[in-house]
């Protein structure tokens, strides 16, 4: 068990250098950062000028060598838009991206499983047909298009939500149920798909011809079985939401870090790029592997593998 | 029991649209949402329009321009002296307050002025500054500037993006601590503010007597950044906001026929050109024979793009400089829409069939307006594909002649006058990829001299030149929609500058 949280550990963290190394790259690929900088009204003088001013007169492979010799040490740098510390703005951006995605992520369960466990124990009917339609629409309706269909409904035509900010609950209404509902679909199929699966086993075969009550099948050794898959699947759909937020934080001008991202690399402003590049695949990298360490724990069969 | 359910949904959704409709006059507050987010409210750092409109609410100059004279109105500075070519000498006003009480003295001035102008300040324009040698200061309200050289565009800049700051507070918080909390003598200060995203300024009682901004009507400015333009007006719809400008032309068509809202159009001082370098190549391209160029000019049918897609205020231009500035020719060849003209002259330079060409555009430059441009192209046998890419990429891969032309805009720093229209682009320097030595030495001439007679002709020759060759497809002056709440008294500067300061309830 160890030295397999030893192997996840190491590749999490060879990934991340990758990831961190291909946005450094991909950075440079999208245009000069100092042109950028410089905005529209910037002569070619106040491009040299910032060119060398933040050092992107230098190598490339230089100037990756430094941000990760400060990283390392700590310091994430200045954001060359706000001219702030990388860490202040990403501490507060970051708790209301998280803040918002813990949320959904639990709206998502709370509609996601008893849906599909309702369909999952009644196959082909009504219930089941509702919740494959409730799936397919959601998992096909662009998130800004669901996001402004809530405003025109919520906010213009029966004013009663509003439609920008994080100021009170109120606000926290329509964002959340627009990423959950990008993220329910898949936790509901999974669910019903689980369930359909153990109902079909003996041993709940058995536990109904014990004469134990139908509801005590279902929730203590039905749905625990069938939601083990599931827990893996929220887990990455939570970092799945992080991109959503992109998006959702967009429309609902909250001001998040997947936003940050977004306004970050349309500005080149690059050492805040690279710290929420970092924040993202660590955070997704640390899900995942706690979702493998999770299910290596309950299934020793990965353990081997 | 469902229609009272729908009765009591009704009744919430009048009395919540009621409440808020009223939100901005009943408590004196004018809520106002910007697209871009604020990165400082330093104005010497700051690149974003909302931020340099907010800057202008907490800030002074020296002077003020008046927009609709072009006179120099005084603001901090009583009076001043134009001493020789390169020295001017100002009178600073006696009694002007910061926020923080302190009394404005030469002092602040001179500091402000000779810091900003410092390399290592890292003004973001420097052309604002670059042309300041040294401020003394001669007395305890009077200051004398110097100049490296002539530089005639002096009085614009002091009048618009060099603010005046406190020396006490520049001094011990930096440029950084000027953004987290900054002190003017501005007809506004700010009260509360969130990184970048939502600023809370309050009048400032005690702004100065006699101060060209005058004292503002309205107590509270609310700003904040929406970046989804059909969530702003949803907001202003329901009455969360009282102004939003950059309004697309498709959209101000709907937002007017609201019955609270109005929506207006204001010329700016932005045109719209696209940029043809002769030398693309080593100059062994099509775009290198005037003819071709010319050919171009008359392919565009710019009024009825304009009626149906530009909109607002707009109007075609013939020269390489807002029709409003000081020094733009309205006397240059004008090239009429001639489809037959256009085919006739590519013809004439060999090109009966036409050729393929690579159209560069910003993803900032409205899509629909460059499909227009590029059907035009088309018609007339010049097959257009369009290249879009972030302007930063764009400007560059122009610059370093990856691409024959280019489809861009141009604000001018939002300053009426030709120095910063047409030199910049044909002045021999970074962005000038045609270097006709002819305009180059026209511009060289009208940039140094504070002789606006030789300014004039100058200007007037190079811009003349510029149309004969047909080194660029001038296209319009742009016009930005605002959509405002009917009992709003706002209108928009033809600099770009919004001043909040004259807003009133009506």
């Amino acid at each position: 068990m160890y030295r397999y949280i030893l192997r996840r550990s190491v590749s999490g963290l060879l990934l991340i250098l990758a990831v961190s190394l291909a946005t450094f790259f991909l950075m440079f690929a999208g245009g000069d950062p100092a042109t950028r900088m410089a905005g529209e009204s910037g002569s070619v003088a106040d491009i040299i000028r910032i060119r060398e001013a933040y050092g992107f007169d230098r190598p490339i492979i230089l100037q990756y060598l430094s941000w990760l010799g400060g990283f390392l040490t700590g310091d994430l740098g200045r954001s060359l838009y706000f001219d702030l510390p990388v860490s202040s703005i990403l501490v507060e951006r970051m708790f209301t991206t998280m803040r918002l995605g813990a949320c959904a992520i639990l709206l998502a369960v709370a509609i996601g499983v008893p849906l599909g466990v309702a369909a999952g124990c009644h196959p082909n009917t009504k219930i089941d047909r509702f919740a494959l339609l409730f799936a397919v629409v959601g998992q096909a309706m662009p998130t800004f298009w669901f996001a402004l269909l809530l405003v025109i409904a919520f906010s213009v035509t029966f004013p009663i939500l509003p439609s920008s900010g994080l100021d009170s609950w109120k606000h926290y209404i329509m964002p959340m149920v627009v990423l959950s509902y990008f993220a329910a679909p898949a936790i509901m199929r999974l669910t019903r798909s689980g369930m359909i699966g153990v109902l079909d086993t003996d041993y709940i075969r058995t536990a109904r011809a014990m004469g134990i009550v139908p509801r005590k099948v279902l929730m203590k050794y039905a749905l625990r079985n069938a939601l083990i898959p599931v827990v893996s699947l929220a887990a990455a759909q939570f970092g799945y939401m992080l991109a959503g937020s992109v998006v959702v934080e967009s429309v609902f001008a909250i001001h998040g870090a997947g936003r940050l991202a977004w306004e970050s690399i349309l500005r080149s402003d690059l050492p805040v790029i690279q710290a929420l590049v970092l924040c993202f695949s660590l955070f997704y990298i640390v899900l995942t592997f706690l979702a493998d360490v999770v299910n290596a724990w309950l299934d020793p069969r990965m353990r081997i593998s | 029991m469902r229609i009272r359910i729908l009765n009591i949904a009704a009744a919430i959704a009048i009395a919540t649209v009621s409440g808020q409709a009223m939100a901005g006059k009943a408590d004196d507050t004018l809520n106002v949402a910007f697209e871009e987010e604020v990165s400082t409210l330093d104005g010497y750092k700051e690149i974003s329009r909302s931020g340099l409109i907010l800057a202008r609410m907490l800030y002074d100059n020296l002077l003020m321009k008046d927009i609709k004279t072009g006179e120099f109105l005084p603001a901090l500075a009583e009076s001043y002296k134009i001493v020789d070519e390169k020295t001017l000498d100002f009178v600073i006003r006696k009694g002007v307050k910061f926020h923080d009480g302190k009394e404005l003295t030469a002092d602040d001035v001179e500091y402000t002025l000779n810091q900003v102008s410092k390399k290592e300040y890292n003004t973001r324009y420097q052309i604002t500054v670059s042309w300041i040698d040294v401020v003394e200061k001669t007395g305890p309200y009077s200051v004398r500037i110097r100049m490296k050289a002539v530089y005639p565009l002096a009085l614009e800049m002091l009048a618009g993006p060099l603010p005046i700051y406190p020396k006490h507070h520049l001094e011990a918080v930096g440029s950084s601590g000027m953004s987290a909390k900054p002190i003017g003598t501005g007809p506004y200060r700010l009260v509360e503010s969130t990184t970048g995203t939502r600023f809370v300024l309050e009048r400032f009682d005690e702004h100065y007597a006699g101060s060209p901004k005058g004292r503002p009507a309205i107590k509270r400015l609310v700003a904040k950044v929406l970046p989804e333009a059909n969530v702003q007006y949803a907001e202003l719809m329901n009455g969360q906001l009282d102004w939003i400008w950059r309004v697309p032309h498709d959209a101000s068509r709907r937002l007017a026929s609201r019955p609270n809202l109005t929506v207006k159009a204001a010329p700016i001082l932005r045109f719209a050109f696209m940029g043809m370098n002769p030398n693309f190549s080593g100059g062994k391209s099509p775009i290198a024979d005037a003819k071709v160029r010319q050919a171009i000019n008359h392919a565009v049918n710019k009024d009825s793009i304009i009626t149906a897609l530009v909109g607002g205020a707009s109007e075609s231009i013939a020269a390489a400089c807002h029709p409003i500035a000081f020094a733009c020719s309205k006397d240059v060849v004008k090239y009429a829409y001639d489809p037959k003209k256009a085919k006739d002259l590519l013809a004439e330079a060999g090109y009966p069939n036409g050729f393929p060409l690579e159209l560069l555009t910003a993803t900032t430059f409205p899509r629909s307006q460059v499909e227009a441009i590029a059907a035009n192209l088309n018609a007339v046998g010049i097959k257009t594909s369009i290249n879009e890419q972030q302007s930063a990429v764009m400007r560059t891969n122009y610059i370093e002649g990856k691409a024959p032309t280019y489809l861009s805009s141009w604000g001018a720093y939002g300053i009426a006058d030709a120095g910063l229209g047409t030199s910049p682009f044909f002045g021999g320097a970074g962005d000038d990829v045609v270097k006709d030595p002819q305009v180059v030495a026209d511009l060289k001439i009208a940039d140094t001299t504070l002789d606006r007679d030789v300014r004039k002709k100058h200007y007037e020759a190079a811009q003349k030149r510029v149309a004969e060759q047909a080194y660029w497809l001038p296209l319009w002056a742009f016009s930005v929609n605002t959509a405002q709440a009917n009992n709003l008294s706002l209108d928009v500067d033809p600099d770009e500058f919004v001043p909040f300061y004259k807003a009133a309830w009506k």
